[in-house]
C-alpha cells in the first residue's frame, strides 16, 4: 500500500515536479514509450539510480507517474490527468480569452472597413 | 535502447483525486444520469455481473454529427461497486477502430485517508493502436475529444464543482 502524506495531487506540487528538466527529461520518455522499468529509464540518464529514484518519487507524489507491477517489474507509467488539469483549469481560460478578444477585434475592423 | 526485447507496453494509465465518496464515483461511470453530463455525454447501458452486456450510445450532439446510436459496446468482467469494474470496450463508431477489436478496461475506485477518492482507469490497448491514440486524446484537434485525461479532468470538474468544463 502506498500511503500519501497528502490527499490530492493539486496544482502545487505538479507545477513544483515540472520545474525541473531531469523530471520534464523522464516525462518526455515516458510520453514517448509507456510503462517503463526504473533500469530503463535510468540508463537514460547521467545519474545515479539514487537520483533518478528521487526524481520519480516526486513525480509520483504529484500524480504525473504512476506505477504498476507486471510480474516482478515494477512499470511506471506516465498519467497526463494533473496536467490536463491545469490546461483546463489555467491555459484554456487565457487562450479563450485571447481568442475572444480577437474575435472582436476583427468584427471591429469588419466594421470599420 | 534495442537490446529490450520485450513487447511494447500497450496500456495507458489515467488517475485523478476526487472529493467524492467511491459511490458516487461508480454511480457516475455506470448510470445515465451522470454519464450523459461529462466527457462524451450519452447514456451509458450496463448490466453489472459477470457476462453482462455494455453499451455506450452516442449523444444527441454527436448523432446529429453523422455518429450511430452505438458509440462503444462491450461486456462486464467482473463487477465489484464501488471498488473495481472491469470490461470489454470497443468503439464501434469507426470501422477501423471496431475492426480493432475489444480492449480490456479497468476502474479501480479507492478511498483515501483525507475523505477523497482515487480514480484510476487502465485501458489494456494490445493490438489496438487506432483506438489507442484517440483514448490519448490524439485526436482532440480533429474534434475526437481528449480521450481519457480530458473525460476525468470534466468528471471532476461535474462531481466537485457541480459544472462541467466548457466545451
Amino acid at each position: 500500500m502506498v500511503t500519501y502524506h497528502r490527499d490530492m495531487a493539486d496544482d502545487d506540487h505538479v507545477f513544483k515536479a515540472l520545474a525541473d528538466p531531469t523530471r520534464r527529461f523522464l516525462l518526455d520518455r515516458l510520453f514517448a514509450r509507456d510503462g517503463r522499468t526504473l533500469s530503463e529509464l535510468e540508463s537514460e540518464l547521467e545519474m545515479t539510480r539514487f537520483g533518478v529514484m528521487k526524481h520519480l518519487r516526486v513525480l509520483e507524489d504529484a500524480g504525473l507517474v504512476t506505477t504498476r507491477r507486471s510480474g516482478r517489474e515494477k512499470l511506471h507509467f506516465l498519467n497526463p490527468v494533473p496536467i490536463r488539469l491545469i490546461h483546463d483549469r489555467w491555459i484554456d481560460k487565457y487562450t479563450e480569452r485571447r481568442i475572444s478578444a480577437l474575435t472582436e477585434l476583427k468584427s471591429e475592423l469588419e466594421e470599420q472597413a | 535502447m534495442s537490446a529490450n526485447t520485450q513487447a511494447p507496453i500497450t496500456t495507458q494509465v489515467h488517475r485523478v483525486y476526487i472529493k467524492a465518496t467511491p459511490e458516487a464515483i461508480w454511480n457516475a461511470i455506470t448510470t445515465s444520469e451522470w454519464t450523459r453530463r461529462y466527457g462524451y455525454g450519452g447514456d451509458v447501458e450496463y448490466d453489472l455481473r459477470p457476462g453482462g452486456a455494455y453499451r455506450a450510445l452516442a449523444s444527441e450532439e454527436m448523432r446529429a454529427h453523422g455518429a450511430p446510436e452505438v458509440a462503444v459496446d462491450g461486456e462486464v468482467i467482473e463487477a465489484d461497486p464501488p471498488r473495481r469494474l472491469v470490461q470489454k470496450w470497443r468503439m464501434v463508431m469507426d470501422p477501423a477502430m471496431e475492426a480493432e477489436g475489444f480492449t480490456r478496461l479497468t476502474y479501480e475506485i479507492e478511498a483515501t485517508a483525507g475523505g477523497a477518492t482515487k480514480l484510476t482507469i487502465i485501458h489494456d490497448l494490445a493490438g489496438a493502436p487506432r483506438l489507442a491514440a484517440v483514448v490519448a486524446g490524439e485526436f482532440e484537434n480533429e474534434g475526437a475529444g481528449g480521450g481519457w485525461s480530458w473525460v476525468l479532468s470534466d468528471l471532476k470538474s461535474l462531481i466537485e464543482t457541480g459544472t462541467r468544463l466548457a466545451g
